[in-house]
């Protein structure tokens, strides 16, 4: 029953959101993308000129793309996995009866709330610094050699510290999701005689589907552009070892002033965070039509 | 609860649960004690009980000000949310209220905007800023941290508007109120918790934001984040003060998380999980 005038109102209203939200979006990705087909180097801008796709053939062509590629999809994937399995482990424990819940819940979310270079710092220095760390203290005392983690498994030490950070939102959600499961079909699930594992697996993991799948996307999209927990461990490396794509176009854009290169980066940086937005509409999109 | 729950399973519940919420837990925990350590402690091997000293932390605000980091972080985090908001709940007022055939449309696309990774445009911005003087600026990064928290912002108070029914508004409209009035009396009552859940997920959202932050400041405007990563370089390297400085970086934003967990999940799966 909205009236013109209560519809202009609704417009006025809504401009400045989407204003603000449209300019932010496009000016910055009309330039990423002007950018990518130009040599542009601020220091030296004797070569500057238009090169149409050179940049994405050198961007290419660099060892340290694939490498980048392959780190980003390492990251993501495993975090995924550890968070995933670890959040519903975790929820399903928690959610049991117990004394001090709420302190088990503040316990175990609390890292979500830690800020990611002060994450990084904590577990660089505190737990897994070969000489001084908590893992090497446990390693000596057991009588072996304390772990090089940053120079020997870099990517293996990000990705526990980024698990670390993103396994409390896991539990949290899906600990949500379990808490509203209906209580009388979990009885009558029991009483039907069926055991723990076929009522988790028919009754509780269909009911956190949507939560499940909430949680992969909403991290995804986090977790493709993870950038200071690299900047303040390992600094991408040692070499590539444990650049992404993120860091890849930062040490481009800032490092060396490849401009050019860092764009056609940050351009493959937009297509493949769009393949993974693609699928988060949808699924966030059916949502709302509940 | 209906079934009986017996005292074994319950005790083998709490002591697995404690155990590992401890294990999560620790590495903050561990920060915490090593801040009340003497540096000499700290790097004598694994210890839980510190000597109780504060000399970590006067030296950490002596030696590099502390306090004008934590205060930028302060600044920037509630002043990009009140920008947020005041740009926010009237776009979500609308959506909730008067709600047309591309409202959905509008809002997917709002979310979508949180999809672009930030490195892609890091350059441009960078020279936006510089050319505009906004580098190492509050009000430049203030906005900045609006932009990328204003999708949520929107989405959460359209999801908490939305649940104000309908009806209220219609009968005030009957009894002759105004909209001001029908603002001032009856909506804004109903809707002050959502958007007090909102601003407190967007600080913390605003606080712990480590990508602008770092890379568009270098000291006026820098805040604790910017702080913290300068702490990697080799020669910043004290276990006691790094942990007294790291403890001050994350102990309000803790606190104000543990009070928010519900809302947490709601904001941050856009209203997917309640």
């Amino acid at each position: 029953m909205a009236t013109q005038q209560t519809r202009s109102l609704a417009r006025f209203m809504m401009a400045p959101s989407v204003v603000l939200l449209f300019v932010w979006m496009i000016v910055p990705l009309i330039f990423t993308i002007w950018f990518s087909f130009l040599q542009y180097n601020p220091l030296n801008p004797v070569h500057d000129g238009f090169v149409w796709f050179s940049n994405y053939k050198l961007f290419y062509s660099n060892p340290a793309f694939l490498q980048s590629i392959l780190n980003t999809l390492t990251l993501v994937i495993s975090v995924l996995l550890i968070t995933v399995i670890g959040g519903i482990l975790l929820a399903l424990l928690i959610d049991q009866p117990m004394w001090g819940q709420g302190i088990v819940r503040i316990l175990v979310i609390s890292p979500f709330f830690v800020m990611p270079p002060v994450a990084a710092l904590v577990w660089k220095n505190m737990i897994m610094h070969p000489q001084y760390g908590v893992f090497a203290d446990i390693a000596r005392f057991f009588g072996a050699q304390p772990i090089d983690w940053f120079g020997q498994h870099p990517m293996t030490a990000i990705i526990i510290i980024v698990a670390w950070q993103w396994l409390p939102f896991a539990t949290l959600i899906l600990l949500t999701a379990l808490q509203s499961l209906d209580g009388e079909q979990k009885e009558a699930a029991e009483m039907d005689g069926a055991g723990f594992i076929s009522r988790f697996i028919y009754l509780t993991l269909p009911h956190m589907s949507r939560a499940i799948t909430v949680v992969i996307l909403i991290q995804t999209i986090f977790l493709l552009s993870v950038y200071a927990e690299i900047l303040v461990t390992t600094n991408g490396g040692p070499g590539y070892a444990s650049t992404n794509l993120p860091f890849l176009v930062y040490q481009k854009a800032l490092l060396e002033f490849k401009i050019g290169q860092a764009s056609a980066g940050g351009v493959i940086a937009v297509i493949l965070a769009n393949i993974v937005a693609f699928f988060a509409m949808r699924a966030v999109g059916k949502n709302l039509d509940k | 609860m209906a079934r009986a729950v017996t005292t074994r399973h319950k005790t083998i519940a709490t002591a697995a649960a404690w155990i590992v919420a401890l294990l999560i837990f620790f590495p903050i925990l561990y920060t915490i004690i090593t801040s009340f350590k003497s540096e000499q402690e700290a790097i004598q091997g694994f210890n839980l009980i510190p000597s109780g000293t504060f000399e970590s932390y006067s030296e950490v605000q002596a030696q590099s000000g502390y306090f004008k980091f934590f205060l930028n972080s302060v600044l920037l985090s509630v002043g990009s949310t009140i920008l947020a908001l005041l740009v926010a709940i009237p776009a979500a007022w609308s959506m909730a209220f008067s709600p047309t055939k591309r409202t959905k449309d509008i809002l997917m696309w709002m979310l979508s905007t949180k999809m672009m990774p930030a490195v892609a445009v890091l350059f441009p911005i960078y020279l936006i800023f510089r050319d505009t003087g906004l580098l190492d600026s509050r009000i430049g990064l203030m906005v900045m941290l609006m932009l990328i928290n204003l999708p949520i912002v929107v989405w959460m108070l359209y999801t908490y508007f939305r649940e104000i029914p309908g009806e209220i508004l219609e009968a005030a409209r009957m009894d002759g109120a105004s909209l001001w009035n029908e603002i001032i009396y009856v909506l804004t009552p109903m809707a002050v918790p959502g958007i007090a859940s909102t601003m407190l997920l967007n600080i913390i959202l605003a606080w712990n934001e480590a990508f602008w932050t770092i890379r568009l400041t270098t000291t006026d405007a820098a805040p604790l984040t910017a702080f913290i990563s300068s702490f990697s370089s080799p020669q910043g390297l004290f276990w006691a003060k790094l942990s007294a400085a790291s403890t001050l970086a994350i102990a309000p934003i803790l606190i104000m998380g543990w009070f928010s967990q519900k809302q947490l999940v709601r904001g941050l799966t856009f209203g997917a999980v309640k």
